[in-house]
């Protein structure tokens, strides 16, 4: 029972941070019908950026801060230099370019910063609190679900409040009768790939101190587990990110404690394959493709 | 009431440019002229139908309007100057348009929807949803401000693109086969809607079958056969226009040869389109 508790809460923890990068890939999906096959790679690149910030000034915000900051940069230069130049026709020359953008970033920071592991610090303790003699969430496990519930909440107010989010909806989904109307669905696109590649950022600055440490490859694993609950989800639904990363992390985190990490990518693959099988569009996935 | 509002537009903008002007206008596809040498004018406050058997060119000539074929000769001026070119450019010129097919976003609410066009002029959140809603009080859709505009029947989804049409408050309305597929209800409020859209002073172009709604509501009308102008003028008067008759209305004209008769049968006014 106490091992039950334990295990579902860091789950939580864990999912939040999926849900995020789930999430991540969702916006992207809905701004440029595109998996952003490249968004380990991207997304560990301002962490490196808030690592250094971090170490220079002392301050753990300042380098969230800037991870931010160049994720959303990072996120409107690939999009505007990079992938607006790629054939649209068919998702394959995306995907090879999207590979090849991986490469040449996870070899420019070994290149850079050495391909070695660094320890990185969490901002609060990660020991457990303990209720009742039952280990439960750490204050950094409770960090990552209070960032997770902020950012979430700020995209939700973002997209389903403001102008700007009716313009980024209506784009993602007519993008010729937006242009129509006077919406610079261009413009919606890179936003999309800003607020994406910020989200991915923040879920990787998040994951790293409660893994082996900040290294090119840090967020790899991450990005397979959140395409999986990206798809599990819908792949349009931002809803369906959120659960389907919830339920993903705490899936893995039960596997992991009662059989074994190894065995735990292989329970999310089964339940991939199952929601694939029964629901092929995903869990929360809108009842219609989008029009012209 | 549509006569009177023509006569008043027209004396208040007797020195200034009419709102759309279309001269000379030609429009080629590869060898095929579907428009030679069309010539009309939209003033201010006035409705002006083009119609026309099936490829007269009357959706070229809406096209061309908005910019989305080239023309090979001829001006289009919109309030005195050249129309823009670009989507944002014919917006801020005060051009608004339904689009063919309606173009609703399924997914989005009928407020969503009538919101969209507010988004790109930069009107402040607050005072675009008054204006989305006033309009839609307007056209008598606020109860279904929150449902999504995809679940509903085709009459409330044609309403709601010529509600998303009117919220920019445009001085130049383009609306493509208005009446089409809608029940005589529904018709005679849109016609309702459009006199008071033109009796607020903007001007109205319609593309449309339906030639009863065109003679209610039109002031003038223009007819196009074969990419010509053939006639123009009130609605009475195109109506007893022999070359009219012959052309469109399909009204065999004795002395004419049959296969003009023939062709313009198979183009007669679409009342099985509208049924």
């Amino acid at each position: 029972m106490e091992r039950l508790v334990f295990l579902l809460s860091t789950g939580l923890a864990r999912g939040a941070v999926l849900a995020l990068f789930a999430l991540s890939l969702v916006i992207v999906y809905r701004a440029a019908r595109a998996v952003n096959f490249a968004q380990a790679a991207m997304a560990i690149v301002p962490v490196y950026v808030a690592f250094a910030v971090t170490s220079a000034s002392g301050s753990y915000w300042l380098g969230l801060a800037s991870a931010l900051v160049v994720g959303a940069l990072l996120g409107a230069v690939v999009e505007r230099w990079l992938l607006r130049l790629v054939p649209q026709d068919n998702p394959l020359p995306g995907i090879i370019v999207a590979i090849g953008l991986v490469m040449v970033l996870q070899a420019g920071l070994a290149i850079a910063f050495g391909p070695d592991h660094r320890p990185v610090h969490a901002p609060f303790s990660q020991r457990p609190f303990e209720i009742a003699g039952v280990g439960v969430l750490s204050p950094y496990d409770l960090f990552v679900l209070v960032v997770a519930a902020v950012v979430m909440g700020s995209l939700a107010i973002l997209f389903n409040r403001t102008s700007v989010g009716l313009q980024l909806r209506a784009a993602a989904f007519a993008p010729e009768t937006s242009r129509l109307l006077g919406v610079r669905v261009p413009r919606m696109v890179t936003l999309g790939w800003m607020l994406s590649i910020a989200t991915a950022a923040l879920a990787a600055l998040l994951l790293v101190p409660t893994g082996l440490g900040l290294d090119p490859h840090a967020a790899d694993v991450l990005f397979v587990n959140a395409f999986a609950a990206a798809v599990i989800g819908g792949l349009d639904s931002p809803v369906g990110a959120l659960v389907a990363g919830l339920v993903v992390g705490v899936l893995a985190s039960l596997v992991t404690g009662y059989a074994s990490a190894a065995t735990a990518p292989l329970a999310v693959l089964a339940l991939l394959t199952v929601v694939l099988l029964v629901r092929p569009h995903g869990l929360f996935a809108a009842r219609e493709a989008r029009t012209a | 009431m549509p006569t009177t509002s023509s006569e008043t537009a027209s004396s208040k903008t007797a020195d200034s440019p009419p709102r759309l002007e279309v001269s000379g206008l030609t429009v080629t596809f590869g060898g095929l002229t579907a428009l030679d040498d069309v010539s009309f004018t939209v003033a201010d406050g006035e409705t002006v139908a083009l119609i026309g058997p099936n490829g007269a060119g009357k959706t070229t000539v809406f096209n061309a309007v908005c910019g989305l074929v080239r023309t090979r000769r001829g001006e289009i001026r919109v309030g005195g100057v050249p129309a823009p070119s670009s989507t944002t450019g014919l917006l801020g010129a005060g051009v608004s348009r339904t689009l063919q097919g309606l173009g609703l976003f399924e997914h989005l609410t009928v407020l969503e929807n009538v919101l969209v066009p507010l988004t790109s002029v930069g009107t402040s959140t607050g005072t675009s949803t008054d204006a989305a809603q006033e309009v839609l009080g307007t056209l008598g859709l606020s109860d279904l401000a929150a449902v999504p505009a995809g679940t509903l029947p085709y009459p409330e989804r044609k309403r709601v693109a010529l509600a998303r049409a009117l919220v920019t408050r445009p001085r130049l309305l383009l609306l493509d086969e208005p009446a089409g597929g809608l029940g005589a209800t529904d018709i005679d409020q849109l016609a309702q809607t459009v006199r008071t859209v033109s009796g607020g002073g903007c001007a109205v172009l319609l593309v449309e079958h339906h030639v009863d709604f065109v003679m209610d509501v039109a002031d003038r009308v223009v007819v196009l056969d074969f990419g010509h102008v053939i006639a123009c003028g009130t609605p009475d008067e195109v109506r007893r226009d022999p070359a009219v008759e012959e052309a469109y209305l399909g009204v065999p004209v004795s002395t004419s040869g049959s296969g003009i008769s023939t062709s313009s049968a198979t183009g007669a006014p679409g009342r099985e389109e509208s049924a």
